[in-house]
């Protein structure tokens, strides 16, 4: 009960994030999916980009929605060398069951927005799986992997998202307050 | 509180999500039927890939510095090591010059030979040395970035070996980079012929790591573990004479016409950062068109198009 109150009552404080944060962040992202990962790290790699869409389109989704996924879908297609439209889709689908479980998940608290998360993230690696299949004839299980190490991910990264945009919040009210 | 506002923005600024949703999974379809059926999109992926090379870029940089302060390390323990291996590697390069002149000599008069036997010249290749940039991306595809591109006149369908054997070979080419599928790539085909020989057969890639199969090969073919088995040059893709893998395990099962043989390749397809390319051959005269070919040789053909 107590997480509870504390994460709504974060969001209340919170102040609105600048674009700047969210490019930024999503930029950090495709940087660390593009790390040279190799064999048995690159199936467990988590995705970052995936994690942080989702972030944003449950903590911010009236700004961060379906088509800005949908567009970093695209780049994540290029940097993959992927078919074009392969990543798109698997990212329109995060966005949307972040979209429609945003207000769910605000209300949970970090554990059970994470069984709600890998639900999402699920659901997300196949469609990617499916359309490698339905083009190349053949699927691969080991990829399933990364969808549980992202899973994992998610309280860090929203407990650390959290953090920043508080740190930001106070920051800024105290610039303000120093101002006559 | 904000929240309720927040969101009746939101209803208000444009569609439904589910209107969104449908909107945006019909446009990757189309996208990836586009991409998948007539490759129309390579231009924009190569404008796109402009836009995030610095990101790419950005992403190899802890890998150089690692290898930078392994490179550091060995200089500084392993001094003793490494005249060792410079002493051991001077020799192998006597011993290796020494076969090269004999080597020159048997050209010249397989040269000469040729002359006289009225048969064309086996034309020489040039090569390019080219780093790998970026590992491959996700866990189904087995392809490369290595450092050289459209700007230093690399084409599709370049072969890519390495001092060993055959990597890859090319199959997309950027401004300043492009793309090796290897022959391990899952149904990835080089026409080959066992050294012994000169069997001719077709090596598939299994989409492993380290595995390649040959297929459709009769279970009395007269083959062996450890065999070596070359590029036979056979349309004109590949040079011949290239080593590709060696033979690791043969499965002769009387209940199925064709034996299962399993190889591993012979050039680190997963193992430098250097690799060469080789400038495209000269081309073959072109083949008539209803000639009863093989089937096999004609599927290799169309998959090495793709």
């Amino acid at each position: 009960m107590a997480a509870l109150n504390t994460t709504h009552s974060k969001a209340e404080i919170q102040r609105p994030v600048t674009n700047l944060f969210v490019l930024s962040s999503l930029l950090v992202a495709l940087f660390l999916n593009g790390l040279p990962w190799e064999g048995i790290w690159l199936a467990l790699r988590p995705d970052f980009v995936a994690l942080v869409l989702l972030y944003w389109c449950t903590h911010n989704p009236w700004r961060i929605g379906i088509g800005l996924s949908w567009l970093v879908g695209i780049f994540a297609d290029v940097t993959d060398a992927s078919l074009f439209g392969q990543h798109a889709l698997a990212y329109t689908l995060l966005a949307f069951g972040g979209v429609a479980l945003h207000r769910r998940l605000q209300m949970f608290d970090l554990r059970r927005q994470t069984i709600q998360v890998f639900g999402i993230l699920v659901l997300t690696y196949a469609a990617y799986a499916l359309i490698h299949w339905q083009v190349n004839g053949r699927a691969e299980w080991l990829y399933f992997l990364g969808c549980l190490t992202s899973t994992f991910l998610w309280t860090p990264l929203s407990m650390m998202f959290n953090a920043i945009r508080q740190v930001r919040g106070d920051s800024e009210r105290r610039h303000l307050e120093r101002r006559p | 509180m904000i929240d309720s506002t927040q969101s009746f923005r939101f209803f208000n600024r444009g569609p439904s999500p589910v209107v969104r949703l449908v909107f945006f999974a019909m446009l990757s379809l189309l996208l990836l039927f586009i991409d998948a059926r007539f490759r129309y999109l390579e231009s924009t992926r190569s404008a796109l890939s402009v836009l995030v090379s610095p990101i790419q870029q950005l992403a190899t940089l802890p890998g150089i510095l690692w290898h930078q302060a392994g490179d550091f390390y060995i200089t500084q323990s392993a001094q003793n090591k490494l005249a060792k291996e410079n002493d051991a590697m001077l020799k192998q390069h006597q011993l290796d010059a020494a076969q090269l002149l004999q080597m020159q000599a048997l050209q010249q008069e397989n040269q000469q030979i040729r002359t006289l036997a009225d048969l064309p010249q086996p034309g020489g290749f040039t090569t390019q040395l080219a780093e790998i940039l970026y590992a491959e991306r996700n866990v189904f595809q087995r392809k490369v970035l290595i450092s050289k591109g459209a700007s230093a006149d690399v084409q599709i369908g370049q072969v890519v070996m390495d001092d060993v054997g055959i990597v890859g070979q090319i199959t997309r080419v950027y401004p300043g980079l492009s793309e090796v599928t290897l022959i391990t790539e899952k149904d990835y085909a080089v026409p080959v012929q066992v050294l012994r020989n000169g069997l001719r057969t077709i090596l598939f890639g299994s989409g492993d790591i380290g595995q390649l199969s040959l297929r459709y090969m009769p279970a009395s073919a007269d083959i062996h573990d450890d065999d070596i088995l070359i590029t036979s040059g056979i349309d004109g893709t590949y040079p011949p004479g290239i080593p590709v893998a060696k033979i690791l395990k043969i499965e002769r099962d009387p209940a199925y016409p064709f034996a299962r043989v399993t190889c591993l390749p012979l050039g680190g397809v997963d193992k430098h950062r250097h690799l060469l390319i080789l400038s495209s051959l000269e081309k073959l005269p072109e083949r008539p068109g209803e000639a009863p070919a093989s089937t096999t040789d004609k599927r290799a053909k169309t998959k090495r198009m793709n």
